[in-house]
This record gives C-alpha cells, sequence and structure tokens, in this order.
C-alpha cells in the first residue's frame, strides 16, 4: 500500500497491544448492574469517576461560568474567537496556582512557563519533538504506562530504551538500572536524549522516593541529558509518605536557575486528578525558554477549545473548592484503594504497598502456570474471557517479570468493585490454576488461537516489526 | 568562546525541530501583527490605531450564536438543565468522538453544500482545528522528504502545518493573475516536473476551496480536471473547504465530494477532505477540525492520531446540540451569507470608487487587492516597501501576496468579516486619503496629463512624497502569535479575560 506513509501503514500506535485488546473485548460486552449483569467489568481504565459531585455541585453554585458570562457581561464572542496558543491568561495562572497546591505550596509555578496542550498524550509527544531528533533515546523506567509507545515514538521516530526495575526492590529505580539502560541504548547506537520518569507511577500507584529523584537528577546533570516528570497523578496521593515532586528536590538542591534545572520539564493534566479526561487539558512546563517557545508554536496542532479553558479558569481559581476537592478526592481514592486491596487478600492476592493512582499493581505470580510471559497472558485471558474482569497484564506496561497485573479501582461504583471481587474470589477458590485437567489443557490451547496481538514480539525494541509491512 | 560552546551546547540538547525557525514565525510578514499589537485600533480609545485587516474570521453572526446560546442551556454541561450530562461528558475521551457530534457535523457538511451530497458520521475524524487536521493528513500520506503540490497564492500557514513536523515538501503550482489565478493543467503538469527533477516524490496535491486569499471558487470542469489529474498520477487530492459557506451573492460552491460522483471510476481512496467551523461559524476558539477521508484506512489512522488534538468533550456536546438545530441551522447560513455579502459590497464599492482593484470573487472573508499598478517597480522588494507604508502610515494591517507566495508582486489580502460598519468606513475613509496624497503628489511633480493620472504617477511618487518611517523588520516579538491568526483580540471586541 504505496498510498500511504510508512507512519500510516506501521503499527507503531501501540494498538495491537493487549492493553486495547482487553477494552475490545469489554466494549462487546460491558458490564451493566442490571442490564448485563454478566458483562466484563472495566478494571483497565484508569479514571477517576469518584468525585465529579464536588464539581457538579460547585457548577450549580457558579452559573457565570456556565453561561460563558463573567461580570454579567456575555463573552461568548471573545472566547469563539480566542485561539491565542499563549492560552487565556486567568487559566494559565489557575493552573499554576493549583499545580503548587498539589505539592503543599512548597514549590511555586510562573505560568509564563507553562504551555497548554490537548491532553498529557499531546504534551508528552510535543515535548519530545522538542528535545529528540528522530532515532534519539529516552529512557523510561519499566513497567511503563503502555501509550508512551504510541505518544513518545510513533510520530516523531524517537526510541524508549527501558530502564529495567524488578519487583525484588519494589520496582524502584537504582542507580545500576540507570546505568545499564544508558549503556544499553549506547550499543545500539541510539543517542540518549533523557529520561522520562512518571510520578506517581503508572502502573505501580507509587510515588517516587527523595532518593530516586537525587539519583535521576545527578544522573542527567552528569550526562547532561534531560528528565521528563510526567506528574499527571500528583493530585491522586492518598496517604504517607506523601508526594514529592523533582522541582521540590531542584529547590531543596539549590539547584533551581541552573543548567540542570533547564533540563527539567513537567508534563501534567487534568485527566485524572479532576477525573476530566473528555476536555483534552494538559500542561508542559518548562524553564528552557526555547522549549516553551517552540512547544507553544507546536501547541496550534491541538489546543484546548476556549470554552474549556474558561471553564476551568473559573473552577480553578475558586480556592475553596480547589482545597476542598483535593483533600475530599484523596478520601475517596483511599477508601477504594483499601476496599480493594482487602478484597484482593481476601482472595489470597498480594499488591505492591502503594500511595497514589487509580490502581493496584497486583502480584499474581503465584496463579502463573510457569514463570512466562505466555502463562501470563492465557492467565490474562481467562480473567478477562472467564472471570469477565478488564485488568492490564504488566507485559502490556513491558514489565521484566511475568505475572503483575494493574487493576483499576476509581472507575466504577462500590457495588461493582465488590461484584469483581467476588468474581476473582471464586475463580481463585474454584479450581487451582497450577494444577491443570487435560480438557482444561485443551481450554486453555484454544483460548490461546484466538484473536492474538504480536505484542509479545513488539516488546522489546531489537524485536521491532520492520515499519513497512 | 566559552559562551558559544554553551550556545551550541544548547542547541544539541534540544531538537533540531526546537532549535530551528520551520515554525515559520520568524519571517519578516509579522511585522505588521506586530504594528497591530503595538497600537490596535479602537474606535474610542485609539481612533488612529492600526485597523486589522490581516485577519480572516467571520464576526458578523456571533449574536445569533450568542442568542441560540441564551435560549439553549441544555447544550452546556455546566447549567442546571444540563448538567446531568456532565460527568459522561468530562469522561468521555473517546477518540471517536460522541455520536450524535459526528452526525451533526456531518449533516453541517450537507447544508454547507447545498445538500448536494450526503457524508457519512462514520468517516468524520477530529482534530485540533484545520491546522491539526493538515498536520494529520500529511503525516498520514506522506514520509519526510516527500512532496504535496500548492497551487499558488496559498495560505501562509500551509508551510508550517504541512511541513514543520513532517518533513514533508510544498511545491508550488504557480497560478497568474492573467487568467484570474485558474489553476491550469499545465500548471499541474509543470509543477509535478519541477518535483520530479528536484527528487522530490509528489504525494499529493493540496486546494483550498474556496481559495484563501483569492475567495474564488472553483468550477465544476475545474474541479473534475483536478480529479482525473490526480487520479490519473495516482495521488491524493486533499481539498480543504474551511470556507465552504462563506459563498455570497451569485457565487456557488462545488465540493469535490459532489464532483467525484460525476467522474466514472474515481479512485476514492485518493479523496480527502479538511474542514473546521473557524470559518464557516466564526468559532475558531472552540478548536473544531475535521478530517474526513474515502479511504477506510486513512479514517482509522487519522482516527488514532486524532488523540493528539481531539475536541473537547464539552465543545463536542454544544455543537452536537446547536447543529442539530436545524431551523438555526439554516437561518444563520442564510443571515451569514447576506452580511458577508454587504460587508464585501461596503469594501469592494469603496474600492471601486477610488479606482483601486480586486480580483472579482464571491466568497472568503477577504478580497484579494490589486495595488501592482503602486509599485515602483514589479519586484516584491517594491511590494515590501509599499506594505509597510501601508501597515505604518496608512494603518492598515493587510497580508501582502509575497507572504501567500504569489508570483507577482503588488497583490495583497484585506479581511473585511472581522470588523464592524464604523470601522470598515474608517478604513475606507483612510484608503481614500491615501490615494488622494498620492495623486496630489503626483501632481505637484508633474504636469497635469489626460485621464486617467493616477495609475502612472503613482507609480513614481508615493516614495519620495510620503515620509516613511518603519522599522526593520528582521525580527518579532512572538508576543501575541496564534495558530491561524496572529493575533489573539480582534479590533472589534477586546477580551478582558
Amino acid at each position: 500500500m504505496g498510498l500511504l506513509s510508512r507512519k500510516a501503514t506501521c503499527n507503531a500506535h501501540g494498538q495491537d497491544s493487549s492493553y486495547f485488546l482487553g477494552w475490545e473485548e469489554y466494549e462487546k460486552n460491558p458490564y451493566d448492574d442490571i442490564k448485563n449483569p454478566d458483562g466484563i467489568i472495566q478494571m483497565g481504565l484508569a479514571e477517576n469517576q469518584l468525585s465529579f459531585d464536588i464539581i457538579e455541585s460547585w457548577l450549580a453554585k457558579n452559573p457565570e461560568a456556565a453561561n460563558f458570562e463573567r461580570e454579567g457581561q456575555s463573552i461568548f464572542r471573545e472566547l469563539a474567537l480566542f485561539q491565542d496558543y499563549h492560552g487565556l491568561p486567568s487559566f494559565k495562572n489557575a493552573m499554576a496556582d493549583f499545580m503548587s497546591e498539589n505539592r503543599g505550596n512548597r514549590v511555586s509555578f510562573d505560568p509564563k512557563k507553562l504551555v497548554l496542550t490537548a491532553g498529557a498524550t499531546s504534551a508528552n509527544e510535543t515535548l519530545m519533538f522538542c528535545l529528540a531528533d528522530p532515532g534519539d533515546a529516552f529512557l523510561l523506567p519499566t513497567p511503563y504506562y503502555p501509550g508512551f509507545d504510541r505518544d513518545l515514538k510513533w510520530r516523531t521516530g524517537a526510541e524508549i530504551v527501558p530502564i529495567q526495575c524488578t519487583g525484588a526492590n519494589g520496582f524502584r529505580i537504582t542507580k545500576s538500572a540507570l546505568e545499564e539502560a544508558y549503556e544499553q541504548a549506547q550499543k545500539l547506537n541510539l543517542k540518549v536524549k533523557g529520561v522520562l520518569i512518571t510520578n506517581p507511577s503508572n502502573p505501580l500507584g507509587t510515588t517516587a522516593t527523595r532518593t530516586e529523584l537525587n539519583h535521576l537528577i545527578d544522573f542527567v546533570s552528569r550526562k547532561n541529558i534531560h528528565l521528563i516528570s510526567d506528574e499527571i497523578y500528583s493530585g491522586t496521593v492518598f496517604t504517607s509518605p506523601g508526594f514529592i515532586s523533582v522541582v521540590e528536590v531542584l529547590k531543596e538542591k539549590k539547584l533551581e536557575n541552573t543548567d540542570v534545572s533547564k533540563r527539567v520539564h513537567i508534563v501534567y493534566s487534568l485527566s485524572k486528578d479532576l477525573g476530566l479526561p473528555g476536555f483534552r487539558v494538559g500542561v508542559i512546563y518548562s524553564n528552557d525558554d526555547i522549549v516553551v517557545a517552540a512547544a507553544t508554536k507546536m501547541s496550534s496542532f491541538g489546543l484546548i477549545s476556549s470554552q474549556t479553558q474558561y471553564l476551568l479558569s473559573a473552577l480553578l481559581s475558586d480556592k475553596n473548592f480547589t482545597k476542598n476537592y483535593l483533600k475530599e478526592n484523596q478520601i475517596r481514592l483511599k477508601n477504594r484503594h483499601t476496599k480493594l486491596v482487602s478484597g484482593l487478600e481476601a482472595a489470597g492476592i498480594e499488591c505492591l504497598k502503594s500511595n497514589a493512582g487509580l490502581f493496584c499493581w497486583v502480584d499474581m505470580r503465584h496463579m502463573l502456570r510457569s514463570n512466562t510471559f505466555e502463562a501470563e497472558i492465557e492467565l490474562w485471558k481467562k480473567i478477562v474471557y472467564d472471570v469477565k474482569l478488564n485488568i492490564s497484564p504488566g507485559s502490556s506496561c513491558h514489565c521484566n517479570e511475568p505475572g503483575w497485573f494493574r487493576v483499576c479501582f476509581a472507575n466504577m461504583s462500590e457495588e461493582t468493585l465488590k461484584v469483581a471481587l467476588n468474581r476473582l474470589k471464586m475463580f481463585v477458590d474454584g479450581p487451582s490454576s497450577t494444577t491443570r485437567s487435560r480438557s482444561e489443557h485443551q481450554r486453555l490451547k484454544s483460548l490461546r488461537k484466538m484473536k492474538v496481538s504480536n505484542w509479545v514480539f513488539r516488546l522489546s525494541f531489537q524485536d521491532r516489526e520492520p515499519e513497512e509491512r | 568562546m566559552v559562551a558559544l560552546t554553551a550556545a551550541k551546547q544548547d542547541q544539541n540538547l534540544l531538537s533540531r525541530m526546537a532549535a530551528g525557525d520551520g515554525h515559520g514565525e520568524n519571517s519578516a510578514y509579522f511585522d505588521g501583527w506586530k504594528a497591530y499589537e503595538e497600537n490596535p485600533f479602537h474606535p474610542i480609545d485609539r481612533p488612529d490605531g492600526v485597523i486589522q485587516m490581516g485577519l480572516a474570521e467571520n464576526q458578523l453572526c456571533g449574536d445569533l450564536m450568542r442568542k441560540w446560546i441564551l435560549e439553549h442551556p441544555e447544550a452546556s454541561i455546566c447549567t442546571a438543565e444540563g448538567v446531568n450530562h456532565f460527568s459522561d461528558i468530562a469522561i468521555f475521551q473517546d477518540y471517536h468522538g460522541l455520536p450524535e457530534f459526528r452526525q451533526a457535523v456531518a449533516k453541517f457538511m450537507e447544508k454547507t453544500r447545498n445538500n448536494k451530497v450526503k457524508f457519512d458520521p462514520d468517516r468524520i475524524v477530529m482534530s485540533g482545528g484545520a491546522t491539526g487536521a493538515h498536520e494529520t493528513v500529511a503525516f498520514c500520506l506522506a514520509n519526510p522528504g516527500d512532496g504535496f503540490l500548492v497551487p499558488t497564492p496559498y495560505y501562509p500557514g500551509f508551510d508550517r502545518d504541512l511541513r514543520w513536523r513532517t518533513g514533508v515538501n510544498l511545491v508550488p503550482v504557480t497560478c497568474h493573475s492573467s487568467n484570474g489565478f485558474k489553476i491550469t493543467v499545465e500548471a499541474l503538469e509543470a509543477a509535478y516536473e519541477n518535483a520530479r527533477v528536484s527528487n522530490i516524490p509528489v504525494k499529493g496535491l493540496l486546494i483550498t476551496n474556496p481559495s484563501n486569499p483569492l475567495g474564488t471558487t472553483l468550477d465544476r470542469d475545474c474541479l473534475k480536471s483536478l480529479v482525473k489529474f490526480t487520479n490519473d498520477k495516482r495521488i491524493h487530492l486533499i481539498a480543504d473547504e474551511i470556507y465552504a459557506a462563506t459563498t455570497f451573492g451569485e457565487s456557488e460552491f462545488i465540493s469535490v465530494a459532489e464532483v467525484i460522483e460525476e467522474v466514472p471510476d474515481c479512485n476514492r481512496d485518493l479523496i480527502h477532505i479538511v474542514y473546521s467551523l473557524s470559518k464557516d461559524m466564526g468559532l475558531p476558539g472552540l478548536r473544531v477540525g475535521i478530517v474526513y477521508s474515502y479511504n477506510d484506512r486513512v479514517v482509522q489512522i487519522a482516527r488514532k492520531m486524532s488523540s493528539f488534538g481531539l475536541v473537547s468533550s464539552q465543545t463536542q456536546h454544544l455543537i452536537a446540540k446547536m447543529l442539530s438545530d436545524d431551523d438555526f441551522v439554516d437561518e444563520f447560513i442564510r443571515k451569514s451569507k447576506l452580511r458577508l455579502a454587504a460587508r464585501h459590497a461596503e469594501l469592494t464599492t469603496g474600492l471601486d470608487g477610488l479606482g483601486i482593484g480586486w480580483l472579482k470573487a464571491g466568497a472568503g472573508l477577504f478580497i484579494w487587492m490589486d495595488l501592482r499598478n503602486l509599485l515602483k517597480t514589479a519586484t516584491f522588494d517594491s511590494e515590501m516597501e509599499l506594505w509597510r507604508v501601508i501597515v505604518h502610515k496608512v494603518k492598515l494591517n493587510v497580508s501582502p501576496g509575497g507572504s501567500c507566495h504569489c508570483n507577482e508582486p503588488g497583490w495583497f489580502r484585506v479581511c473585511f468579516a472581522n470588523m464592524d460598519h464604523k470601522t470598515m468606513e474608517t478604513a475606507l475613509e483612510r484608503i481614500r486619503v491615501f490615494t488622494s496624497q498620492l495623486e496630489e503628489e503626483s501632481l505637484k511633480l508633474t504636469k497635469p496629463m489626460a485621464a486617467p493620472p493616477m495609475v502612472a504617477k503613482k507609480k513614481m511618487c508615493w516614495q519620495s512624497s510620503l515620509r516613511l518611517s518603519f522599522k526593520d523588520t528582521r525580527r518579532f516579538d512572538e508576543g501575541f502569535f496564534s495558530p491561524r491568526s496572529p493575533v489573539p483580540q480582534s479590533p472589534l471586541v477586546r477580551a478582558q479575560i
């Protein structure tokens, strides 16, 4: 099909991954407590649906924001015409303040260094366009958000080299893992342009420690490369040890206004903290003027609707609202997290100890037939098709150890979570997953023959599919 | 030496894309925007300020829109009437888009093409404005180093939208004033050959119909010949129809969608439309861009790429409701055309009275003004000098043809739909004063001649007689630039947000 570009014909968009296949299965047979009680429960979607009522009640008390009005005057016309890629000043001011509040006001953000983008998806891609040439590489700790394969690599031509993290030390980023990843990139003749971390982590749900952040800053400082910290989950930290942003550590180390601080960039979004993924609100924050200038121009390809900027500037400028929301949201997340963890415990399943995020990193290694990714996928398929829970297998997140799964808890009602946990318990209490009858084996074989993506073979970049089919 | 090394180091730290100027904003043409920003016209506060006539915005029907919004609180997810939809909409990030949004947009596209064609809502793909749509189409159809043919003059933003991050080249198809800038097959073939000689594989032809900056619409035969040319060469045809509903008077807009029905054996896998609500509805701030492709694979891939620039679900919801209101839409389109026609007539009648020529056209939010006879020499340097006089002395920001890659100096794009009647009067008055000053100067310098005196003498005298004070325009302050129209505020309405 020489008619289309290589980008259009390759599969670097990553959508053949199991991460997305599970979603497809869910779409075909979605759970509904009344209409489809045997349907698949969606636990693969990291959405925050716990706190809409707080926003809705704010809306009821603030009709002006709803009606495109300000001080009794209609500003509809201004909004309809406003397409300045610098963004609504009041919105950026409110966003900078909100980001600061999320960090306990321990650091402040300059609205002039903020770039508005269409979601964090666009923010991450834009930063790649600004920091990496085609063929350059960024180091990412594993496991990582599957969407990065598309967002960071697809249209930019950049590469990802994994920093291998293991369950043995709680998947913490170590100095040696960083060095090994860097060397690995060199062996592959890839120029490393930076490191990208997600803090709090997706899929782990843990916040980075001060030690890890120090290692990272030292590392990027020595290697003269960038550090991108995707802090999209910063407002979902619900218990100690609390959230430390890389910008706080820079401040503590008195590295503000130095060369290294110009190479540290933050990505943020309102999709997880406020549960507003539909509004497409993403942000890049950088101390490098050239990056801000270039990213601002690039944001032309995905500006935030002025209607949405206006609503959110009003919402986020209301300090009473933001304070109350952040606190209440955290309480609800903690509650839900506890329910999931104890429900899993009752089924003899443990999770990585976590303090943030909208999901748990669940340890099902003991349920694998063998310590292989094949076994992980077998288990996953059973959970999707038989137990009818869509959860994300660790391999889709590039975890280097089989048996881990990401299970979301904030995108459903409490009742639905109970149903899900019951199903899981019944599955675990049923025929043991480690002993198989012959017929069970046959059934597994036929399951394997079902729609299989080729993601397993695409996991490590060495085995990447050729771009042209 | 150390500083240089540090700077060089900085350069290597960033991508070539970020460090370079492929964004196109270092062009000298941004001086006009700058002049406007520094001294924007306001009828009361700044009556001597620069009038913005470089901004192709449709501001004539905002009142109709506003009235509809006030009467339909359920279209907002924030009002008491609409808040029960809030959480569903706020969560909705499916890149297929709200079904009701796609259906409403498809219907609107049909209405703006006089219901002569049907559009399939499942082929509607969202993008971050037409800006995002163009880039997405380029990513889908072309590899770095490939080229698209583009008839000149064309919208300056294409240089960035189609080339910057994609690495695609634009190959001009030269159109001439001698035949009203029509696109000829000869010109297409010549451009195709130029590309071949330059080792640029041509992947498609991009047309803007109605044209920016010309305001003309392509006739049926021309469209058919473009479809056949591209089909024969097995290259794509991308039709940017962003100005579809801005036709007025007797002008008729024929969409490529209509024409492909009439071309036998048309390979529809090669046909794509870019659309937006920014011009027809005057809603550039809402960032509603559309890629509509007849190629299933392109629809699929463009949809995946739309993740990088989805339309806010809040906006999708509003637009779905608004465009589903048939009575409102019909009335809006009707009134918009009448108002555009009236404002266009005001401008052109005024210019006619001053003996200033303009390309006869019946669409768009601008006219293509002919000031060739005012150029000292038929060069682009001369065009720039004249332009600077118009910006700094006459205080009108207009767009010089050179910025649109016109092959002939002396043409200027002048927008008329982004101002009210009084501002238009003021602008015309300034032009009148300018032309009469030129006449006076030319009468002083030479003996009176038989009519027409204006043309010959204007050529020689405007530079010497008028005091020119303009700055060196090599650099500009990026303070206020935005994608399609580089200023955040129109002269009509100031945003105090």
